[in-house]
């Protein structure tokens, strides 16, 4: 098992290091450099450059970066003066953290049941009306459905309140918002799970014992067809914690996502960096959390063993 | 003295109905078991079998399955017409059944004693802890080296022979009065099949269990079954003593049957012969006999009307023309106390 954990641990380290250098480098490739938008003379962009180290030929710049990552060190944002890029997530993290943790906990339970109950109606009415729900959730974008839900609930109807981060009552549009969508495809797969392994000739062990059709399917059916959605999990988690830019957009939520979007659009190569890495390990390690609870499930690929 | 019969099916029709059309898996299957009794239900895949053996548990899935007409008499009593909780009564605890793939019928995400334990806290209400302290003597009694320890394993860590020793385990768990075996052994390498006969064997007399054993492969059933049921698309076409069936089989299927499986007696190391062409289609069973089109000896008759069952003796009966008083006298094949 530490054996594996240690593995599993350079892997990672290698993984997030070609990770950072390919952004490193492509993200220079981009035209422009982080101070065109700004008005100031040639000669105070020339000392800002050489203030950064934006002067110096790449390699060395890389070599640089590379040093101080080691640290734990991803210097300043080129933009948002003064400030670190340590600082600027360890500030927007929580909220998308919060808010991605609502979304996760809302899509999975609701959608392991509606698939549940749609396989268990296998073709019958619940089935449609789970897989119509389902398949509006995959197909109709989080900035449909935000937009959507907003102006009805929130501005049209007044019930809840139309954005921002504060109390119960603000997370639910954008609880639902982003979950949907994974709803759905958690809700299909379970649907699927099910359905296959109900065939299995080990549920037709269970019923030759005598098990009640209630016992055969929470013992026998749910516990094994929900392998295949805990290996999409890894993934998922990744994408719904660390912010999304539309949800967080609609519904003026502090989040990491908008800087997503802004980072790039400026170039602010040290932030783009500090969130490729940060996305990119916190990615790894819910996988690997993910490959551990997987295990915890499904005895035959146990880690360590 | 008549013996006691713990099984009676009488003129059983089952039918799938796809979206192609109805298939007619049964098609009017009779036979009985006594009580402590070993028979075997032999035929070639496809013929019906264990949809036989799952019409008597009602394991079929319904739909699209359906048992259209018919009788299954289980210890005096017809359980055709059964509810599902009534059903689940009987299940495992009345009767068990082991299924051919060990591999796949068992749980993988469940510990091995546990799967034992469930029939016995489901049918005698046993605690958790008495039911696994069963569950061990289950594994012991099936022949698990190491039970104690075996009970708190996962499937994936038996080998194929111990697993299928552990879904015995699980079948006779509740000690039922019924075992249907169906092709028990057919999934494993033969040093282990024969390991596994034997344990069935020597439980049966250990615990008076009846037993149908499914295969298709007559070679296992020689020392195992008292009688024989043959069984093409969806009928019983010969049924009879091991004995009639091995040395005096009247039907040319049966026959064929015999050719194609190598048999244990010295003398007849003739060659194996497989039986030539296909089933018939069970969405259109032909009118006459179903083997006709594969039959040798097929004659007019045989394509326009069902043959119906010719006694041989009290136990031995074929579904033949050529049993026919007028039908001409064929030279058989197969070596037998008939003909020399
Ligand atoms: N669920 C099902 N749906 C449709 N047809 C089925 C189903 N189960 C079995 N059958 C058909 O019933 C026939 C008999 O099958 P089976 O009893 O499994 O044969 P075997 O003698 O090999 O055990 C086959 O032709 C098969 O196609
Ligand atoms: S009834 Fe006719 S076709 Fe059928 S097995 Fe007998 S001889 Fe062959
Ligand atoms: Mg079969």
């Amino acid at each position: 098992m530490v054996r594996y954990i240690g593995k599993r641990f350079v892997i990672s380290l290698i993984t997030i290091w070609i990770l950072a250098t390919l952004t490193f480098f492509l993200i220079r490739l981009l035209p422009g450099d982080p101070f065109t938008s700004e008005k100031i003379t040639p000669e105070i962009k020339a000392n800002m450059m050489k203030y950064y180290g934006l002067d110096k030929p790449l390699p060395v710049q890389y070599a640089t970066y590379m040093g101080n990552l080691l640290k734990g060190d991803m210097g300043y944002s080129l933009r948002y003066k003064n400030r670190e890029v340590n600082n600027i997530i360890a500030d927007a993290f929580p909220a998308s953290a919060d808010l991605g943790l609502r979304s996760l906990v809302f899509s999975v339970i609701l959608g392991l049941i509606l698939g549940i109950v749609a396989a268990l109606n296998h073709n019958k009415f619940w089935d449609y009306a789970c897989m119509v729900i389902a398949v509006i959730g995959v197909s109709v974008p989080s900035f449909v459905v935000g937009s959507l839900i907003q102006y009805l609930f929130g501005i049209k109807w007044k019930l809840l309140p139309v954005a921002q981060w504060k109390s119960f009552a603000h997370t639910i549009m954008p609880t639902f918002a982003l979950g949907l969508g994974t709803l759905a495809l958690i809700a299909r797969l379970m649907r699927t799970s099910m359905l296959e392994v109900v065939g299995q000739d080990y549920i037709k062990t269970a019923k030759a014992k005598g098990l009640s059709p209630a016992q055969v399917t929470i013992k026998h059916q749910i516990r094994n067809a929900i392998l295949p959605v805990v290996t999409v999990l890894g993934p998922l988690v990744a994408s719904l914690l660390t912010g999304t830019f539309v949800i967080e957009q609609i519904f003026a939520i502090p989040g990491l996502g908008r800087h997503y979007v802004v980072s790039i659009q400026n170039l602010d190569y040290t932030m783009v960096m500090g969130l490729t890495i940060f996305f990119g390990a916190f990615l790894v390690l819910m996988n690997f959390l993910v490959d551990i609870a997987y295990g915890l499930v499904d005895p035959r690929i146990r880690v360590g063993k | 003295m008549e013996r006691e019969k713990i099984l009676e099916v009488k003129d059983l029709h089952v039918s799938f109905d796809t979206y192609a059309g109805e298939v007619k898996a049964v098609r009017g299957v009779s036979f009985y078991l006594n009580k402590a009794e070993a028979i075997a239900i032999v035929g070639e895949s496809g013929c019906g079998k264990s949809v036989t053996a799952q019409s008597i548990m009602k394991l079929i899935p319904m739909p699209p399955g359906r048992i259209k007409s018919g009788n299954i008499i289980f210890n005096g009593v017809d359980i055709t017409k059964f509810s599902d909780k009534k059903m689940e009564a009987i299940r495992g605890s009345e009767m068990g059944m082991i299924f051919q793939d060990p591999m796949t019928s068992l749980n993988p995400t469940m510990v091995v004693g546990k799967q034992i334990a469930e029939g016995l806290i489901k049918h005698q209400h046993l605690s958790k802890k008495e039911a696994m302290t069963r569950a061990v003597e289950m594994l012991k009694l099936v022949g698990i080296p190491n039970p104690d320890k075996r009970a708190g394993q996962y499937p994936h860590e038996f080998s194929g022979g111990m697993r299928q020793r552990a879904m015995i385990a699980i079948a006779l768990a509740c000690n039922p009065k019924l075992l249907i075996a169906d092709e028990p052994t057919t999934a494993l390498d033969v040093t282990i099949q024969a390991q596994i006969l034997d344990l069935m064997k020597e439980l049966k007399s250990k615990l008076d269990t009846s037993i149908i054993l499914i295969t298709h492969d007559l070679g296992v059933v020689a020392d195992m079954a008292e009688r024989i049921i043959v069984m093409y698309a969806g009928k019983v076409v010969e049924s009879g003593s091991v004995e009639d069936i091995f040395y005096d089989p009247q039907h040319p299927y049966t026959w064929g049957l015999l050719k194609s499986v190598p048999r244990l007696d010295a003398e007849n190391k003739e060659q194996l012969v497989p039986i030539t062409g296909t089933p018939p289609d069970l969405f259109a069973p032909p009118k006459g006999c179903a083997f006709a089109a594969r039959c040798k000896y097929s004659m007019e008759i045989c394509y326009e009307e069902q043959p119906c069952d010719m006694e041989y003796n009290k136990d031995h009966f074929a579904a033949c023309w050529l049993g026919h008083p007028d039908a001409p006298k064929v030279e058989r094949p197969i070596k037998g106390r008939g003909v020399k």
